[in-house]
């Protein structure tokens, strides 16, 4: 790839904590290299900030190798950039030119407060896992591995699924704030293996309870979830999730 | 010299009749206990889950947003387990014996063994848990081959494994979290560890959100905090991974083991500039099917394209025709290592060598064509047939290849170059995964003990789960079930304000320096010392010079760090400075422990120990010891020796030509 050099400026959105007002602060960053990641460049920002004594900008990351799930970042309008199937620490600055302006704001979802600048509270996730997201066996009850034959084919579509990384860049994306494609993902995973079997019915009504009590919005069935999704999870998980619960609603007690 | 406090008997009979001798904690016992766990990886999620369900109440912290983000996740190749489903010759003996010699004879028999007879309920638990292994057409689970092993013995979900373990064990610890039975702290870091009469009962945490301290009470403390790569800079570890935990432990007493045993993996994308943050790893698996080489020619400019077949040099085939491409890591990167100093590297740095895949496209494209019965294929459609197959085994590596580098792989080879991704060495404990502080217990990559002087691949997402599904179950209760009248510590107690104030004495001490240079401008310089003087090449000369440039560093760190915002406050830049401040301590002693180990052993190379061919030299007669390090304040470190007894397996010169 061709090696430049740039400068950009950046609107990044600052905020206290979670109950301060945020606003926009406009930054120059000078010299970025082609090569670099777009939170290298980020860090590069905070190295001038913490230079200069002003609070560097606070941004979630962790993995910096797109599986975690941790970066979040709207960046111009969509979750994680503009690149398709990538995360926000996957991003090269090769995607921009010299002379470009670049918006940076956080998740915006009610179920996801902002903590600070562009780290938002994602705990609302964990609690729809802890719903249902999972197969209730202890340690120790395990048959052999290979008793249990699952046709390739469920067993792929299964792994599809499960490549879900939580990032929630789902529910940014969603003008409803929806939370499905991150719901249906588990839902289908499970429902698609014959361990899952036995909790079927209930894991796909308690997790959409959760969903909602958490306060995510419903699915109008835009696609942009899956439009963004970094892990290019498909909406099609979704019609399976609508019709796990239905099935399950309509033979409940 | 240190009791391991190894079962007697013979070697497969040692667990076995462990857990049938062990003591237990009956149901309404345990629900009176308290256990803290340190970590949610692997190790501290499989241990936090498997204890909530026996009974025991459970607190787990971790410093990300949610358990699920622990570096586990990032593990791509797989998991190896002694099933022998594919009937090649695989037992619990060669598991084993492979990991015994891979670690080149400096790790223990006795939890060497264990680990491998647990390594196939592993695999059974995961299954049930519904982790989406790779199946074959049959509907059986599929296994691929990994460095430093002639079977098949290796279990994975495409290039994301450990996501998938983790995600497993992540929900076992919700279901416990949703059943009451464990109490998550998110976004919370471990700063000191709890000790009355000699042993461990409960940390100090850090709320990383409010900056609050916290006083956790617990019986027994489980650290399953990870490695400490990080103190390379750059590594493949997660950019929040750190020593901390661990370190903490170190300095209220827990020795600490090998700590210069560093795993610099062979295949990762090469540095691009002075910019970079961190490095990323290409799964060992693609050395599966990729063949490593390098121009025969010295400084030879050309694109790969361009060099003829006759005039590529495969140096691992070449030098290690017995495993080819598919010795283990150490092995692997020092010969890279070895090709680029001479001169040979390729790329604009010239510190990087080719894994290429042309050969496996034509060789899979070949195979679908006979599948299908297509005999007058032309050769583009076979590679296009082959590059299919490419893409099922390896596709999401490759995109990560390109998402990076803007190469594509499957036109051009991939560049690669070693960088530091695993640490053997951790915390010393026993066989029942207990430090020397009783109470006090380390899982997974936080202790020491089962890869020796090298790990093979495939081995630490094994034993991160053996620690905690299968073995602290059962060791954990053997302490606890002497501690049943033990009553939780009040919040007031003197131990805790007293651990409490030493923590946010230095905290503030840390802020009030208000220095001139960054926590990242420190960390990068302590980097650059270990990967020049303590990485892959080590000699004494270099090792005194960089104890005394670390001291030098941590004066000026003290004296001249420069960290914005206040205490109260969520505040990365005091984490990182709270972290960045025990990686100094730490590197000194990793450069303390290289110098003390004259000999070259697995990961570690010392120059001055070598065969005339350049391999390790091992120095049995000298070293055939775990050197535990016990803490004596500043720049000073007390030495203590388990001797490592071989009674099953005879060490030799290990060789993979």
């Amino acid at each position: 790839m061709e090696h430049y050099n740039m400068n950009l400026n950046l609107k990044v959105w600052r905020q206290r904590n979670t109950q301060a007002k945020g606003s926009f602060e406009t930054y120059q960053v000078k010299n970025i290299s082609s090569e670099m990641s777009f939170l290298e460049m980020i860090d590069v920002l905070n190295e001038e900030l913490i230079a200069e004594g002003k609070d560097p900008i606070a941004f979630d990351h962790d993995c910096r190798e797109g599986i975690c799930g941790m970066c979040s970042l709207y960046i111009d309008g969509r979750p994680h950039g503009p690149w398709e199937q990538n995360t926000t620490c996957q991003l090269h600055m090769r995607a921009y030119k010299d002379g470009d302006t670049i918006t940076i704001e956080p998740w915006r979802a009610g179920a996801f407060p902002v903590l600070k600048d562009l780290m938002v509270d994602r705990s609302a996730f964990d609690r729809i896992i802890q719903a249902g997201g999972f197969i209730s066996v202890n340690t120790g009850n395990a048959v052999d591995a290979n008793a249990l034959p699952i046709e390739k084919d469920k067993a792929d579509a299964s792994f599809a699924a499960a490549a879900c990384i939580g990032c929630g860049a789902c529910v940014a994306a969603c003008k409803n704030s929806s939370a499905m494609l991150f719901t249906s993902a588990k839902v289908t995973q499970l429902a698609l293996l014959p361990q899952g079997a036995p909790e079927r019915k209930s894991r796909a009504l308690n997790m959409i309870a959760q969903m909602d009590k958490e306060g995510f919005g419903a699915c109008t069935n835009t696609g942009a979830c899956e439009a963004v999704c970094p892990k290019g999870i498909s909406l099609t998980n979704i019609a399976r999730l609508n019709q796990e619960y239905l099935g399950a609603a309509l033979t409940a007690n | 010299m240190l009791n391991a406090k190894i079962p007697a008997g013979p070697l497969d009979k040692k667990w076995t009749s462990y857990k049938s001798t062990c003591k237990l904690v009956n149901p309404a016992n345990k629900r009176k206990l308290e256990i803290v766990v340190v970590g949610t990886g692997l190790a501290g999620a499989s241990a936090a889950a498997a204890l909530g369900e026996l009974g025991y109440k459970v607190k787990a912290f971790c410093f990300q947003d949610s358990p699920r983000r622990a570096h586990s996740i990032a593990a791509q190749g797989g998991i190896n387990a002694a099933k022998n489903y594919q009937n090649d010759g695989d037992s619990v003996y060669r598991l084993f014996y492979d990991t015994i010699k891979g670690g080149d004879y400096r790790a223990r028999e006795g939890n060497v063994h264990r680990l491998a007879e647990v390594s196939g309920a592993i695999i059974d638990q995961c299954v049930a848990q519904g982790v989406p292994f790779a199946r074959e057409y049959g509907g059986l689970l599929s296994n691929r081959s990994f460095g430093g092993t002639q079977v098949q013995r290796t279990f994975y979900a495409a290039g994301q494994t450990g996501q998938q373990l983790l995600l497993g064990a992540y929900s076992a610890l919700e279901r416990q979290v949703a059943l009451g039975n464990v109490t998550m702290y998110n976004r919370h870091e471990m700063l000191d560890v709890v000790v009355v009469d000699g042993k461990a009962r409960g940390i100090i945490a850090r709320d990383l959100v409010s900056g609050k301290l916290e006083r956790h009470f617990g019986h027994a403390v489980l650290l399953c905090s990870g490695g400490y790569g990080n103190v390379f800079y750059l590594s493949t570890n997660a950019m929040g991974s750190n020593v901390t935990a661990a370190w903490k432990a170190h300095r209220k007493g827990a020795f600490f083991g090998n700590p210069c045993f560093t795993q610099i993996h062979p295949t990762c994308i090469p540095v691009s500039g002075d910019h970079q943050s961190k490095l990323t790893l290409m799964s060992e698996s693609l050395r599966n099917d990729g063949r490593i080489w390098v121009p025969k020619k010295q400084n030879d400019a050309r694109k790969a394209a361009d060099i003829p077949e006759e005039e590529r040099d495969y140096y691992l085939e070449r030098r290690y025709p017995a495993f080819g491409n598919l010795v283990p890591r150490d092995v692997a990167s020092r010969a890279a290592k070895e090709r680029c100093d001479a001169g040979y590297g390729v790329g604009s740095s010239k510190q990087a060598v080719f894994l290429d895949y042309a050969d496996a496209i034509k060789r899979y494209g070949k195979i679908e064509a006979g599948k299908k019965g297509l005999d007058h294929v032309s050769e583009d459609e076979i590679i296009a047939m082959g590059k299919e197959v490419v893409k099922e085994k390896y596709g999401n590596l490759f995109d990560m290849y390109e998402k990076i580098t803007g190469e594509n792989p499957y036109e051009t080879p991939m560049r690669i170059y070693p960088a530091v991704h695993y640490t053997m060495g951790g915390l010393w404990v026993d066989y029942e995964l207990m430090t020397n502080v009783p109470g006090l217990y380390a899982l997974g990559e936080a202790n020491f003990s089962d890869h020796g002087a090298n790990r093979l691949g495939a081995s630490a997402l094994m034993q991160g789960l053996a620690d905690g599904y299968f073995v602290i179950p059962y060791t954990l209760g053997n302490y606890l079930a002497d501690d049943i009248h033990t009553k939780p510590l009040p919040q007031d107690h003197p131990a805790f304000v007293e651990a409490e104030k030493a923590v946010a004495d230095r905290i503030q001490q840390l802020m009030s320096i208000k220095g001139t240079k960054t926590v990242e401008s420190f960390h990068k310089r302590l980097g650059k010392i270990m990967w020049d003087k303590c990485g892959m090449a080590r000699s004494e000369e270099g090792l005194k010079q960089a104890i005394a440039e670390i001291q030098q560093l941590k004066k000026e760190f003290w004296s001249d760090v420069k960290i914005p915002g206040e205490i109260n406050e969520l505040n990365p830049e005091l984490d990182k400075a709270n972290r960045v401040a025990d990686f100094i301590e730490l590197g000194e002693l990793m450069c303390v422990d290289a110098l003390n180990r004259n000999e070259s052993c697995g990961g570690h190379f010392r120059e001055e120990s070598q065969t005339p061919e350049g391999e390790a030299l091992r120095d049995d007669a000298n070293y055939m010891y775990v050197a535990a390090w016990e803490y004596k304040g500043d720049h000073q470190w007390t030495l203590h020796k388990e001797a490592l007894e071989y009674e099953v397996v005879k060490p030799s010169q290990r060789s993979y030509k």
